[in-house]
């Protein structure tokens, strides 16, 4: 599905200082009901992750922490019930999930004598039965199911999407006849960065020669095919020989307008 | 020198004689009949007799320079410099000349008194002869200044006689000069006035000659500066304007500085001006050719002996640069018009007659007569030109004109001629394939290592390809675009092995780049690698001809130009400069010293004179682009390691002398070469591999600084290419001797190296005595690469591209004076990118190695290399095939053994790597069968592929030969990889599958089973895990809150989800691990949220909590989905922690029934043990509860604990615990 700019920059303005929220998608697809909800799901979450990068640095000063985990002491103190962590989320402007990591950390540091490494907390928040203190776990939860940007359980999701994406190119492929050979067998030969398929004979699709397709199972902003081309298929372009021009292929499952100003070696594909 | 020519223009020597004594001056045998006496008496003079000859001729022709191209730098003719200069100190030289030929003899014939003079001149002081080689070089480069001709000649003859200016490309600057010449009537008045010059006129002022030449100096000096259009083209006009003034001391330096300064910045790929060639065709339009009519040539005998001494030279190779002058005939060829000087000549007109001047072209005719004669003596050369050259020749009017004959050879040797030369296509770069085997983990140090470089590649990449979209745009600069990225990249490598692997990245790109001289990486010869050709045929060809046209330079800076970086060249030299890393560097000299070591040592097919004919020829193709392919390389190699090797030393400022320099050579003969070139010069020569060395060490010299002549280790070497290049006599031609084109390619080089100006200008003549020594020693192989035909007219193009000069001296002939908007095609010569395909040859010992090779040795080279070739890729299957087989059997054993092991060990299956070693002392012994199997591989393949690829007639014994050879050399390449790596290999593949099994368990190895795909019939319809999870997770934010007081879910929605979940998990097909990890954990989430009973319900009745009734049905959706359908491990336990267990002391009243029956469940099931429970009830019990949740728990523990291992009165137990809820748990 290819979204104008202006049907974008619609969406996109809707986005601004919106919380992660279930409502907020709710509302979001009330709002667009023809686009679908992955769509809205994935422009959502890449609108939010910009504004969580631009705002990040703000949160993590010590002076900021120290003032949330007072708040959240505060707060659970009155009514432990009470989604005190995910107000002050909401309140503050910051990603629900994000802040339960913060609380956690903070509230670790004071109760164990080493800092708590990363992945005892990505553990943590990834099974929030393992946090010692009962009422910081359910407030830990509350913010991880509740965040629709940020969280294990997103994380999850998005990885999932681009598997299942995967293996519908594979599937395409293999029912199409392609030989190819996969992230797996490109690793196995040592390869340091590869794309998902390689085609072992490349393929003309629409006049183009195609060599090697990466699926990319996201909304394409401008933002981000610029980010994938520079950490990805420049990477692909620099190892696999190529000749000629236009020779690799990127399918999306959605995207704005903007692919078409990738470079003629790379070609952008919307939908399989 | 004057004497010489005088006496044989007198016939009082013949020329044969002469051509002897020069000869024989060369050769330094003097056992001659003494035939001359005026000769003998001359022999002290003897080696100064070419640049004498060379530089009379030019001075003579700048009176008629041609109006063709533009040559810059080293364009040969311009004499006009030429004659104060050589003689120095010109007092000198004055008395000389004067005592030589006094004015009395003004009786001798018009041509002698220009040959006296000069000599007179040329004979100067001691340094005269030295300065002979310079004087040619920069007379040469002074070239086509029409307007320092006229003026030179005016300045010494005009006023008693109509001299004759030249119409050609106006000096620019001289705007003193310009409107004369452009006002200069045309072709009639060049005509008649020559007739005027032709009588005889008194002599006797001759010495005033001095006089306007000294008046002319300083104007035309000043102007210099300003009369540049470009650092290429400076010299010529710089050069053209002092000609023949007396500060010759003065114009030399500054062009000695000019030319340096022009040597630095000479890499840059110098396109010709514009400026240069515009004016040109503008002036050039109005006038008209000048007819040449060979009656009306004024003095044949003597231009007959000239040219016939002057081909002499050419053939005998006393003359530096064969090309250059054949450059220079095609000129006098091509000479448009004679235009006559007006006699305007201020400071002339109070000049006196020069009678002695009457020069030897006196008239085009005399031009072209002349020019014809010499090229009647080298008709071999040319008929060797590439086919466009001989094709424009051929058609030349004034050829037929003059020589018919010449010109029927010519023709016919057009027809036959094969020697297409085709122009290359710059493509797109492409980028170096990822090299697993070089690129590899394994091959770096450190992971860090491994990753900066796996940067460092992107970024290299990305700075090729900026510089490929930018690099033609006006205004951007490549060190102010690149510069800093370049540098921080190269501030990244910090371990001497990450210097090594971009190098090695960096030299494999700029060979696949730049192969070609417009730094194409085409193919060689017809070999259009393109499916475009095969689509259609004739239009495209034509359009391809097009693009060519429309793509390549228009020249590549005349018949003598400085060594540039044509081309994608350009982008490496300039990233050496702007990363100015003195690691990278070393790193890049070491590493193409390697490269050029191997290539030159490469075992190149050798030729057989086999007696077999078409075949043969079939084969040589192969060779010849093998061997393109590998000088082209060498070429290219050396070129730039010659560029980075000299870096250090070359500058702006002009070369050191006196003391200075002195002290710099002390220092610079302690330092060792970069590359023993001498030693590999000195093996080529003996083993008769000139044509592959000397070209490519052509390439690393001309790259060398001022000092690098001076050293004597770089002055044997240079001792050595003189020696080489006179001893390439083209006329002589024999069995096992150096095959005519390979010659010509050697010649064509040398003469190029002969002319770059840090070169020193003494150095061709100076050398005595040279060839004869050198002949003998060459007792080498039979036949050396040398006798092979190897180089063709493509070949020679290529590293040869100023060779194309002459066909553009030609056309611009052909395109008349007006068409110079034609343009002029420059040949570039595509060569192949494709591997070296180096297969060196076996070199194994033993009789049987040497039968093969005697065996070899009988029949044709293909079949030698059909047997290699086979022999190389079976020998690469062979270990394809084990690693497939052996190798992979070994593995699937390991991880078997592997699962054996875990499962009897239990969980702590031992350490990794201990694990690993038993596993390969289990296995490696079996490695032992590879050899027997690549054996057996060997055997059952390769003959095979002989017969098939050997053709059909081979003999019965020779096809069997040819097969067991390449059995042997497969199973011997296989074998000695094998037995090296076997080990290794099956420890590396079981080592990654023992990882890979340990990755694969996951921390939990209990509950791994194997994994079911979907059934047969599955269609792959289900619901997407995605979906799924992102559904749950809704249910769950909705449970935990905080929600408005309308949202819920229905039980029906809860139920259909459950039913999806588990058809997602039937269907496997888009489920991946975590997925499903993440959808078990959000069921137990669930399960422990519906015990609780905090799902809140959106029902008709609005009753906001879910009947038991529902509830039990939903958990047992969700126990048959744990039990039948998850296949990765679910978290249990998770229903029985503390957060979950908790859930339930939110509720009121609170409801214990669910849970009872959720673990009573479990256990039936067997999903958990009821030890496990019992473990995580007990540990309930620490928590801290509130008193009355505390109670209910243990009661709840207790009644657990309390049922008998069968749960059938599970309803009972209920009731105990919730008495009031009795009825809805009947209804159940």
């Amino acid at each position: 599905m290819i979204l104008t700019k202006a049907q974008y920059e619609e969406i996109a303005q809707c986005l601004v200082s919106v919380p992660p929220t279930r409502q907020s998608l709710r509302k979001l697809k009330q709002r667009f009901p023809s686009q679908s909800q992955a769509t809205l799901l994935s422009i959502f979450s890449q609108e939010y992750q910009k504004h969580i990068k631009r705002t990040h640095a703000k949160h993590h000063t010590s002076e900021a922490i120290e003032s949330y985990y007072q708040r959240y002491l505060n707060g659970v103190v009155k009514n432990g019930a009470a989604p005190v962590l995910l107000d002050l989320a909401n309140e503050v402007d910051y990603a629900p999930s994000l802040m339960a990591r913060l609380i956690l950390e903070r509230f670790l540091q004071e109760h164990e004598e080493t800092a708590p490494s990363k992945s005892v907390i990505n553990s943590m928040l990834r099974d929030p039965s393992q946090i010692p203190d009962g009422v910081l776990a359910n407030q830990v939860y509350q913010c991880i199911v509740n965040d629709c940007c940020y969280g294990p359980l997103v994380d999850c999701i998005k990885h999932a999407i681009g598997h299942e994406h995967e293996v519908l190119l594979r599937d395409l492929l293999l029912e199409k006849n392609l030989s190819f050979l996969d992230e797996d067998q490109l690793r196995a030969k040592g390869y340091d960065k590869t794309p998902d398929f390689i085609l072992q004979v490349p393929v003309a699709v629409e006049g183009h020669i195609i060599h090697w397709i990466e699926s990319k199972a996201s909304f394409g902003d401008e933002c981000s095919h610029h980010a994938y081309l520079h950490d990805q298929f420049w990477s692909y372009w620099n190892r696999l020989r190529t000749p000629g021009r236009s020779s690799c292929s990127v399918f999306k499952s959605s995207l704005a307008s903007s692919w078409k100003k990738s470079p003629p070696k790379i070609i952008i594909r919307i939908g399989l | 020198m004057a004497a010489v020519l005088e006496s044989l223009l007198r016939e009082e020597v013949s020329v044969a004689a002469v051509v002897r004594w020069i000869a024989r001056s060369t050769r330094g045998s003097e056992d001659n009949p003494g035939e001359a006496a005026a000769l003998s008496s001359l022999r002290p003079l003897r080696k100064e007799f070419v640049p004498f000859l060379l530089n009379f001729l030019r001075e003579q022709s700048s009176r008629v320079l041609p109006q063709g191209p533009p040559t810059p730098a080293k364009a040969p003719g311009a004499s006009a410099a030429l004659p104060g200069r050589p003689g120095g100190p010109s007092r000198g030289s004055r008395g000389a000349r004067s005592q030589l030929f006094p004015p009395t003899e003004a009786a001798s014939t018009a041509a002698e008194a220009p040959l006296a003079r000069r000599g007179g001149r040329r004979r100067g002081p001691g340094p005269a002869r030295e300065r002979g080689g310079r004087g040619l070089e920069e007379g040469v480069s002074g070239e086509n200044l029409p307007g320092a001709g006229g003026r030179r000649l005016r300045g010494s003859g005009s006023p008693s006689r109509p001299s004759l200016t030249l119409s050609d490309p106006p000096n620019l600057s001289n705007l003193e000069e310009f409107p004369p010449v452009g006002s200069v009537p045309p072709g009639p008045a060049g005509r008649t006035k020559p007739s005027r010059r032709i009588n005889p006129t008194p002599v006797s002022e001759e010495r005033s000659l001095s006089k306007p030449k000294t008046c002319f100096t300083s104007p035309p000096i000043s102007c210099v500066p300003s009369s540049q259009p470009s650092a290429l083209d400076t010299s010529p006009w710089g050069l053209g304007l002092p000609p023949g003034c007396r500060s010759l001391q003065e114009e030399r330096e500054m062009l000695r500085k000019e030319r340096s300064k022009q040597l630095q910045q000479s890499p840059t790929p110098t396109c010709p001006t514009p400026e240069l060639g515009s004016p040109l065709p503008s002036r050039a339009g109005s006038l008209t050719d000048e007819p040449a009519d060979p009656a009306r040539v004024s003095s044949r005998q003597r231009l007959e002996l000239v040219a016939l001494v002057y081909s002499s030279c050419i053939a005998e190779n006393l003359v530096p640069n064969l090309f250059l002058e054949l450059f220079f005939v095609f000129q006098l060829l091509t000479a448009r018009r004679m235009v006559t000087a007006k006699d305007s000549d201020p400071e002339l007109s109070p000049g006196v007659l020069d009678s002695l001047e009457s020069p030897l072209f006196q008239s085009i005719h005399d031009c072209v007569f002349f020019a014809v004669q010499v090229l009647e003596c080298h008709f071999q050369v040319l008929s060797n030109l590439d086919k466009g050259t001989l094709k424009l020749l051929a058609e030349n009017e004034r050829l037929l004109c003059f020589s018919p004959a010449l010109q029927g050879r010519l023709r016919a040797a057009y027809e036959g001629s094969v020697a297409k030369v085709s122009l290359a296509m710059p493509p797109s770069a492409q980028a170096v394939s990822f090299q697993p085997e070089t690129d590899n983990r394994a091959n770096f140090s450190s992971d860090r290592a491994f990753h900066t470089f796996k940067k460092q590649r992107d970024v290299f990449y990305e700075v090729l390809r900026e510089w490929e979209d930018h690099h033609e745009e006006p205004g951007w600069d490549f060190e102010k675009g690149l510069g800093s990225r370049i540098r921080a990249m190269m501030g990244q490598l910090s371990a001497a092995c990450s210097h090594s692997h971009f190098v090695r990245l960096f030299q494999k790109q700029l060979l696949q780049m730049c192969q070609s001289p417009g730094g194409a990486g085409g193919t060689v010869l017809g070999e259009a690698p393109d499916v475009l050709s095969m689509l259609g045929a004739d239009k495209l060809g034509r359009l391809w001809r097009l693009q060519e046209r429309l793509m390549a330079p228009q020249s590549s800076g005349g018949p003598c130009p400085p060594p540039t970086f044509p081309g994608c060249q350009g982008f490496f030299r300039d990233f050496i400069l702007s990363a100015s890393s003195f690691q990278f560097n070393q790193h890049l000299m070491d590493s193409l010293s390697l490269k050029i070591r191997e290539l030159n040592g490469l075992a190149l097919p050798q030729h057989e004179p086999s007696d077999e004919d078409g075949e043969s020829d079939v084969d040589w193709q192969g060779e010849r682009r093998q061997f393109a392919v590998v000088l082209l390389s060498l070429r290219l190699l050396a070129k730039f390691l010659g560029f980075v090797a000299f870096l250090p030393y070359r500058g702006p400022e002009p070369p050191p002398t006196g003391e200075l320099q002195d002290s710099i050579l002390a220092l610079r003969s302690q330092v060792p070469p970069v590359l023993d070139v001498r030693t590999l010069l000195q093996r080529g020569l003996q083993a008769r591999r000139a044509v592959l060395t000397v070209p490519w060490l052509v390439e690393f010299l001309s790259f060398a600084d001022h000092v690098v002549p001076l050293l004597d280790y770089y002055r044997d070497i240079f001792i050595l290419l003189l020696r080489l290049h006179r001893s390439l006599v083209l006329s002589q031609e024999s069995e096992g001797k150096m095959c005519f084109l390979n010659k010509l390619l050697l010649l064509a080089v040398l003469g190029w190296l002969f002319q770059i100006p840090t070169v020193p200008e003494d150095l061709f003549f100076l050398e005595e005595g040279p060839s004869d020594a050198f002949e003998v020693d060459t007792v080498a192989p039979e036949h050396g690469l040398d006798a092979a035909p190897v180089v063709d007219q493509q070949l020679l193009y290529t590293c040869c591209p100023y060779i194309g000069e002459l066909r553009k001296l030609l056309a611009l002939w052909v395109s008349g004076s007006s068409g110079r908007s034609g343009g002029f095609m420059r040949k570039i010569t595509p060569t192949t990118t494709t591997g070296l395909g180096a297969q060196p040859s076996q070199t194994s010992q033993g009789l049987q190695a040497r039968l093969a090779q005697a065996f070899f040795h009988n029949q044709p080279p293909s079949l030698r290399r059909t047997v290699e070739f086979v022999a190389e890729r079976i020998g690469s299957n062979c270990v394809k095939h084990i690693k497939a087989t052996l190798v992979a059997d070994l593995v699937r054993q390991a991880e078997s053994l592997l699962q054996e092991q875990l499962v009897t060990q239990g969980e702590e299956g031992g350490d990794p790597a201990q694990l690993l070693e038993i596993l390969c002392s289990q296995l490696c012994p079996h490695g032992a069968q590879a050899l027997a199997l690549g054996r057996e591989f060997c055997q059952r393949k390769s003959p095979g592929a002989v017969r098939a690829l050997l053709p059909e007639e081979t003999p019965a014994a020779v096809l069997s030969s040819a097969e067991n050879i390449a059995v042997g050399l497969a199973t011997e390449k296989a074998c000695a990889w094998l037995s090296a790596n076997i080990t290794a290999l099956i420890r590396r593949e079981v080592k990654a599958a023992v990882s890979r099994t340990l990755r694969a368990q996951g921390p939990e190895p209990a509950a791994r089973g194997e994994r079911r795909g979907c059934s047969r019939a599955c269609e792959h319809h289900a619901p997407l895990p995605s979906h799924l999870i992102s559904e749950i997770k809704d249910v769950l934010s909705l449970a935990v809150g905080p929600r408005d007081p309308d949202e819920g879910v229905s039980p029906e929605h809860l139920e259909q989800l459950l039913g999806q979940l588990g058809q997602t998990l039937r269907c496997r097909q888009f489920l991946c691990p975590p997925a499903e990890q993440h959808l078990a954990k959000c069921s137990v989430e669930l399960a422990s949220l519906l015990v609780a009973d905090q799902i809140p319900i959106l029902g008709p009745p609005a009753q906001y909590r879910l009947e038991r009734g529902q509830a039990r049905r939903l958990l047992h959706m969700l126990l048959s989905l744990w039990k039948e359908d998850f296949q990765g491990p679910v978290p249990l336990q998770l229903l029985l922690s503390p957060r979950n267990v908790g859930l339930l002391a939110d509720t009121r009243p609170r409801e214990w029934d669910l849970l009872l029956f959720l673990l009573r469940e479990l256990v039936e099931k067997g999903l958990m043990g009821r030890m496990e429970i019992e473990a995580c009830l007990g540990s309930l019990h620490q928590a801290q509860w509130p008193g009355d949740f505390a109670e209910e728990l243990a009661t709840l523990s207790n009644l657990f604990l309390a049922e008998p291992p069968l749960p059938e009165p599970q309803l009972r137990a209920c009731e105990l615990v919730q008495p009031n809820r009795g009825t809805v748990l009947a209804q159940s």
